[in-house]
Order: C-alpha cells, then sequence, then structure tokens
C-alpha cells in the first residue's frame, strides 16, 4: 500500500537549505537535462556545416576544438551527461521498484561516480594539440 | 515514506516513451562519447572520418535514431519540467505547438546532416 511522503514543493527553490538528498537529485536532473536538450541543437547546427562542404566541416571541429575554453566546456558537458546517466539509470530502478530505501544513497553513489569519471577523463579531454 | 513508489501513470503513452528512450540513451550516449573523444580524439575528427562511419548501415541507422530518440526525449523532458512549473491553458497549448516545431526542425536538420555525412549532396 502507498502512503503519502511530505516533501514540501522543490519547485520552490526559495527553500534549497532545506532540500533533501532526493530534491537535490530532482534539481540536478532538470538542470543537466536542460543544458543536453540546448546542447543537442547546438550540436546539429555545429555539425551542419557538413552540409555545405567537407573542407568547412573540417576546419569548423579544428578551429573548435583549438581553443582551451571549447576543451573546458567539453569537459562540463561530459560532467552533466554523465551526471544525467548515472541519475536515470537511478530513476528507472526506482521506477522499477527497486532501490527506493537506499534512493538518497544512490544519488550520493551518482555523484561521486560522476566526479570520478570526469576526474579521469580530464587528460584524454584537455590532452592533444590545442 | 512510501513503501512502493513507481511514477507509472498508466494512461500517459508520454511517461513510457520517456523511459524506454532514456534505457537506448544510456547507452548510445556513452557509446557516442567514448567513440568519438577516447577512441577518436574530438580535435583529430574529419570528414573523411565521419563519412567512413556514417556509410555503414548499422552506425547510420543507430545515429539516427540517437537523433530521434533524443529529441523525444529532451524536448518531451522540457515540456515535463515546464508542466511541473504550473504551465496551464493557452501558454500550455503555444509551448506545446513550440515545441513541435522545434522538434520537427531539429529533426530534418539532423536527417539532412546525418545524409550529408554520407556524402550526399543535400545543399538547397
Amino acid at each position: 500500500m502507498s502512503q503519502s511522503y511530505d516533501r514540501g514543493l522543490v519547485e520552490d527553490f526559495g527553500r534549497w537549505r532545506e532540500f533533501s538528498a532526493g530534491m537535490w537529485a530532482w534539481v540536478l536532473h532538470k538542470f543537466t537535462g536542460w543544458v543536453l536538450i540546448g546542447y543537442l541543437f547546438t550540436h546539429v547546427a555545429v555539425l551542419s556545416t557538413a552540409v555545405y562542404g567537407s573542407s568547412i566541416y573540417t576546419e569548423t571541429i579544428r578551429e573548435l576544438e583549438s581553443l582551451l575554453v571549447v576543451r573546458f566546456l567539453e569537459v562540463g558537458l561530459l560532467a552533466v551527461a554523465v551526471f544525467h546517466i548515472l541519475n536515470g539509470v537511478r530513476l528507472l530502478f526506482v521506477d522499477l521498484g527497486m532501490g527506493l530505501d537506499a534512493q538518497d544513497k544512490s544519488f550520493y553513489a551518482s555523484l561521486v561516480l560522476t566526479g570520478g569519471i570526469v576526474v579521469a577523463s580530464i587528460p584524454t579531454f584537455l590532452g592533444g594539440q590545442v | 515514506m512510501a513503501e512502493h513508489y513507481s511514477s507509472f501513470d498508466r494512461r500517459g503513452w508520454r511517461w513510457l516513451l520517456q523511459r524506454l528512450t532514456a534505457a537506448f540513451l544510456i547507452v548510445v550516449l556513452a557509446f557516442h562519447f567514448m567513440l568519438l573523444h577516447f577512441v577518436n580524439h574530438a580535435a583529430e575528427i574529419t570528414f573523411a572520418g565521419s563519412q567512413a562511419r556514417m556509410s555503414q548501415v548499422g552506425y547510420f541507422a543507430t545515429m539516427l535514431l540517437f537523433l530521434v530518440t533524443a529529441t523525444f526525449h529532451g524536448v518531451n523532458g522540457v515540456y515535463n519540467a515546464l508542466l511541473n512549473q504550473g504551465l496551464d491553458g493557452t501558454a500550455k497549448r503555444v509551448v506545446l505547438a513550440l515545441l513541435v516545431v522545434a522538434s520537427a526542425a531539429l529533426l530534418l536538420q539532423g536527417t539532412r546532416l546525418a545524409l550529408a555525412l554520407t556524402g550526399m549532396d543535400v545543399s538547397l
């Protein structure tokens, strides 16, 4: 039997100091989702240089990748994507009826794992010819 | 706390599609990052390399399905987030129409891009 669980409104962001782990997970999942859909539109727009010829496509990617700020932004994108994936797995398990009792721990695990994967990936993202 | 919780909504096809696309995207997004940042470094991406990958039927179909599922999952997620914020009435219908148009534009341009990456001339 289900029981109600009054967590208060997560949409009321003014009371962020009172947020529980699950509410932070909700906020971060929304935030990373907004970033990813925004990036999808940008990604297709940038790669669409391929429509105008092979050399402009290659040159555009080369030029962008030569900028250090782009490499850092890509690390940020990786962090956003990895968290959204890991927290998404957590949400799928909860929807399948598994892991609700440990939902706060699985959120912390998502954060730690995201941090680990991102830190380990920094040499690959920032390395190579800039 | 509830003994059993699920956000399952028996009436909602969008609820189910959001989760099915999520399961697909978890695998394909991770694969996309691995292939284009770790196996091939992003700075070394060339048209010839992209064309070689996109000319494989399986890869092309996966990328096209990636585009469709990511567009649905992302835009439906935005719509759900706005509904959570209390979007209703005329504003809800206008936002839905805008999101449908934006999705259609993204799918069209994404498909055009995918075909261009196979070497096909799709310039207008």
